[in-house]
């Protein structure tokens, strides 16, 4: 696929505001997310968190402001171009939202069987890469029903990132996984934005993890790569924004963060 | 009052104006890429051979009840022998469509909706989308397919069936001769009768399961809004099916006879 202007940000998220019914759900939310770069979604419980990802899939329709992918204006866009649109996605659903008719094998490998023309065996060999990354290779051929929660949440962390997309939006994807687990589920992004130059979101409730992505960094190492200490150019890159009753309540790096004075930011960290 | 009427009808043509909408979606999504064409077999496996054993047992009882109760009508008359017309006729033209109909509704427009609401109330269907396949091209498509051209082969199963039905019966009870049996039946089935009986079940298999593709898609609020749909489905796909087999029926006699 032909890769759009590389220095534009890959997201642009404007005014975008959202009432289910009377209720408000975003008020005038507006963010950038550049190539390459990480941007982490903190706050509440029903605070639009998942409501904004799926607004930047075009899963929803903004009531008020403006959606850019990849240069694109989407929020005006038909399910039809929607589809060109969505093949630079992936994205983890929160609930994982596995199709419960078809194997781990199929459900990762969904996108490439359904619409690529990449051959079956070829499919297969990318399957058992991804899952390999998280650690699922004894599970390729069993039913979503048969796996744990953790299981099936890292199943679906593998299905977003088959098909090599340039963006990736994760939603709560390393909540509910044990620590070691939560780690190798962190490095993998940390490898895919730094290695292979992906786009993401990360909403979370887990801080260690969004400061885990936020503060390292991955480097070729001959063969394989290693994960370390990220400089300060690069922690930088990676910003976070608090959403709070539907209003970015704040913006900025990993560091500012931690130096907020506001109440319930602090409350929020602690 | 006033205002809950207001709301009432919003509803139901907002309701009404998504049917269309879907419907518009599917015929489109039938004669243009990307198609799933195994899936397309799959629904017709699932929905054909699916159905198969309630169909035979409708159609079987229901031609054997109707000749032991036209048997004991039509000995006022001394006309026994013509048992056969009267299950052919009946069978074909209305019973075999509407009975078949009915199962179908209770059968695939019930599982349909439980299936599509629960990928609704999951994302699944939202998933679907996020990985660039449209739902309805994937899972809507080739259900219509499959209850479009089912349906009638479902139905001709089980008018024969019933006719076969009503031949044990004629035969063992009424002690009819089993060749008066059977030209009495040749002699019920006219070419129109045979063409409405075929007309009909296209008709309903298609209406039972975009009902059932409609309610299943719109489901919403949890596995309570699931098993919500469900019974709407079955409901509404059952009225419909009556509904539609009377339409039909008005129509082709104004076109046939
Ligand atoms: N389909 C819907 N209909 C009505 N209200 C909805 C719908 N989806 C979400 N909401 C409401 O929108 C608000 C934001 O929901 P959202 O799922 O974005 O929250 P969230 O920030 O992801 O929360 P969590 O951290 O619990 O996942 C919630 O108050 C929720 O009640
Ligand atoms: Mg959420």
């Amino acid at each position: 696929m032909e890769r759009p202007d590389a220095e534009a940000p890959v997201i642009v998220v404007d005014k975008v505001s959202l009432a289910f019914d009377e209720k408000v759900v975003l008020k005038d939310v507006s963010f950038t997310l550049e190539r390459g770069h990480t941007k982490v979604i903190l706050g509440a419980s029903g605070s639009g968190k998942s409501t904004i990802l799926k607004i930047i899939l075009g899963l929803l329709k903004p009531d008020g402001g403006s959606v850019f992918v990849n240069g694109e204006r989407i929020d005006t866009m038909s399910e039809t171009e929607l589809m060109q649109v969505r093949m630079d996605l992936g994205m983890v659903f929160q609930e994982g939202a596995l199709f419960d008719s078809l194997t781990v094998a199929e459900n990762v490998g969904f996108k490439l069987y359904e619409e690529s023309t990449m051959p079956p065996d070829e499919i297969r060999r990318r399957v058992e890469e991804v899952l390999g990354f998280i650690g699922l290779n004894d599970f390729i051929d069993r039913m979503p029903s048969e796996l744990s929660g953790g299981q099936r949440r890292r199943v679906a962390i593998a299905r977003a990132m088959a098909a090599k997309p340039g963006i990736l939006l994760y939603d709560e994807a390393t909540t509910g996984l044990d620590p070691i687990t939560a780690i190798t589920v962190d490095e993998e992004m940390v490898k895919l934005r730094d290695l292979e130059n992906v786009s993401s979101i990360i909403v979370t409730h887990q801080l260690r993890d969004a400061f885990f992505v936020a503060t390292r960094e991955a480097v070729r190492r001959g063969d394989g790569y290693e994960i370390v200490a990220a400089d300060a150019r690069k922690c930088d890159e990676a910003e976070f924004i608090m959403l709070k009753e539907g209003v970015v309540a704040f913006e900025g790096n990993a560091a500012e963060l931690r130096a907020a004075k506001d109440q319930y930011l602090r409350s929020f960290l602690s | 009052m006033f205002s809950l009427l207001d709301a009432w009808l919003k509803g139901a043509v907002l309701e009404v104006q998504e049917y269309v909408r879907l419907q518009i979606a599917t015929i489109r999504g039938v004669f243009s890429r990307p198609f799933y064409f195994h899936d397309v077999v799959e629904q017709f496996e699932q929905i054909g051979i699916g159905s198969l054993t309630v169909v035979l047992l409708t159609g079987f009882f229901t031609g054997a009840v109707l000749a032991l109760q036209t048997g004991i009508t039509l000995d006022q008359f001394g006309a026994r022998p013509f048992v056969g017309r009267l299950i052919s006729a009946s069978m074909v033209k209305e019973l075999g469509p509407v009975l078949t109909g009915l199962m179908l509704a209770g059968r695939i427009g019930s599982g349909i909706a439980a299936e599509l609401g629960s990928m609704v109330v999951t994302d699944q269907i939202n998933a679907l989308r996020a990985l660039g396949t449209d739902p309805v091209r994937k899972l809507v498509v080739p259900r219509v397919l499959a209850g479009f051209f089912m349906a009638p082969v479902l139905t001709v199963i089980s008018d024969t069936v019933g006719i076969i039905g009503g031949w044990l019966i004629a035969v063992f009870q009424l002690r009819v001769a089993s060749s008066v049996y059977w030209t009495s039946v040749i002699d019920g089935l006219y070419l129109d009768d045979a063409w409405m009986g075929l007309a009909k079940p296209f008709c309903l298999g298609y209406v039972i399961v975009t009902i059932g593709c409609h309610v299943g898609l719109r489901a919403s609020g949890g596995t309570q809004g699931v098993g919500r749909a469900t019974t709407n489905a079955v409901v509404a796909s059952s009225v419909a099916v009556i509904a539609v087999d009377f339409f039909v029926t008005r129509l082709m006699i104004t076109l046939l006879y």
